[in-house]
């Protein structure tokens, strides 16, 4: 239930970087979001509904492009997707990892008029 | 028109955070932000510091709950500073709820900040309160699958501590693939074996809050 908070602070950058802008409407909304942070899209979408009535963003589409969580083997250096309940690495079966994608959680652009 | 934007959803909070940061360091506080799920024994864990430390460490305590202030009347007994935060319905505390509740706390006076998150293994691994260092309690009876369900949490944690090991003989739970797990993802975490029950274990965590707290001031 964090994308409440999460959403809040979505959506002040938007309105922020909208007035900046000098926009009259925000059409889309484009957002990184890594599935390490256990962001769900439809509850952000769900909220985003609700905190957005009344302001320029009200009905903008929203897009999410998810990260997939991967890591870096320390033994054999190589990158590769982090699977669930599987943590070893499939090039050494090392266990020993260095997360270097999936973390993300940032407004990418918008698109406004 | 489309406008470039790439900022971190989070920054606020962060930003939020650091000013806590700051205003901690220039007290010489050292801040610790408990996380668990419900019931692992954050609560418990702090009357255990509080025994051992009382009279040695002046300690200060904030308590995060979704409501009720049942947590900060148990603790206001030991003779500690403790302000309460009630999220009303959230899941976690944040950098705004923390400065508050500091601006309450007579931090002059305090040199270790034990701050309670709300019991929940999502939410508080997401939002920073400008903790110096984050440790995370995950108990024997939780199951050892935790640090594949929650990697966040555990990837985040500067100390795991695996409580309610007196409850080993009864349920099954491998330490060493727990250890494990965590240490895959996380490799600088330090993981100690305590029970909140037996007092096992808890003087190396003490030990280990000890050693963070001379770090700073030397």
């Amino acid at each position: 239930m964090h994308e409440l908070a999460i959403t809040q602070s979505m959506l002040d950058i938007v309105l922020e970087q909208a007035e900046k802008a000098g926009a009259r409407e925000v059409g889309k909304i484009n957002l990184v979001i890594g599935e390490m942070t256990g962001v769900v899209d439809e509850c952000v979408q769900f909220y985003f509904d609700f905190l957005s009535k009344g302001t320029s963003a009200e009905g903008a589409a929203l897009s999410f492009t998810k990260v997939p969580t991967t890591a870096r083997c320390r033994g054999c250096d190589k990158a590769f997707e982090l699977k669930e309940f599987d943590w070893t690495c499939p090039y050494c079966q090392g266990n020993n990892m260095e997360i270097v994608a999936g973390k993300e959680l940032f407004v990418e652009s918008i698109e406004v008029e | 028109m489309k406008i470039k934007v790439v900022k971190d959803i989070l920054g606020a909070n962060e930003q939020i955070a650091e000013r806590n940061r700051q205003l901690l360091d220039s007290k010489g506080v050292l801040a610790v932000n408990l996380m668990s799920s419900p019931g692992a024994g954050k609560t418990s864990l702090i009357l255990e510091t509080i025994k051992r430390l009382k009279g040695k460490t002046r300690l200060g305590i904030i308590e995060g709950d979704v409501s009720s202030s049942l947590d900060a009347e148990v603790i206001g007994k030991e003779g500690v500073p403790v302000v309460q935060i009630n999220t009303g319905g959230g899941c976690h505390l944040d950098a705004n709820m923390t400065h508050s509740a500091l601006g309450n706390m007579p931090l002059q006076d305090i040199e270790l900040l034990l701050i309670e998150n709300v019991g929940n293994l999502i939410c508080p691994a997401e939002f920073a309160l400008g903790e110096h260092k984050k440790v995370l309690i995950s108990s024997i009876p939780e199951g050892d699958d935790k640090p594949f369900k929650y990697p966040s949490m555990f990837h985040k944690a500067d100390v795991v501590l695996i409580n309610k090991i007196d409850l080993l003989p009864y349920l099954k739970f491998d330490t060493d693939a727990f250890s494990q797990a965590i240490r895959g993802i996380n490799e600088r975490a330090e993981i100690f074996q305590i029970s909140c029950a037996t007092g096992q274990g808890i003087e190396k965590w003490v030990s280990w809050l000890l050693t963070q707290m001379s770090r700073r001031q030397s």
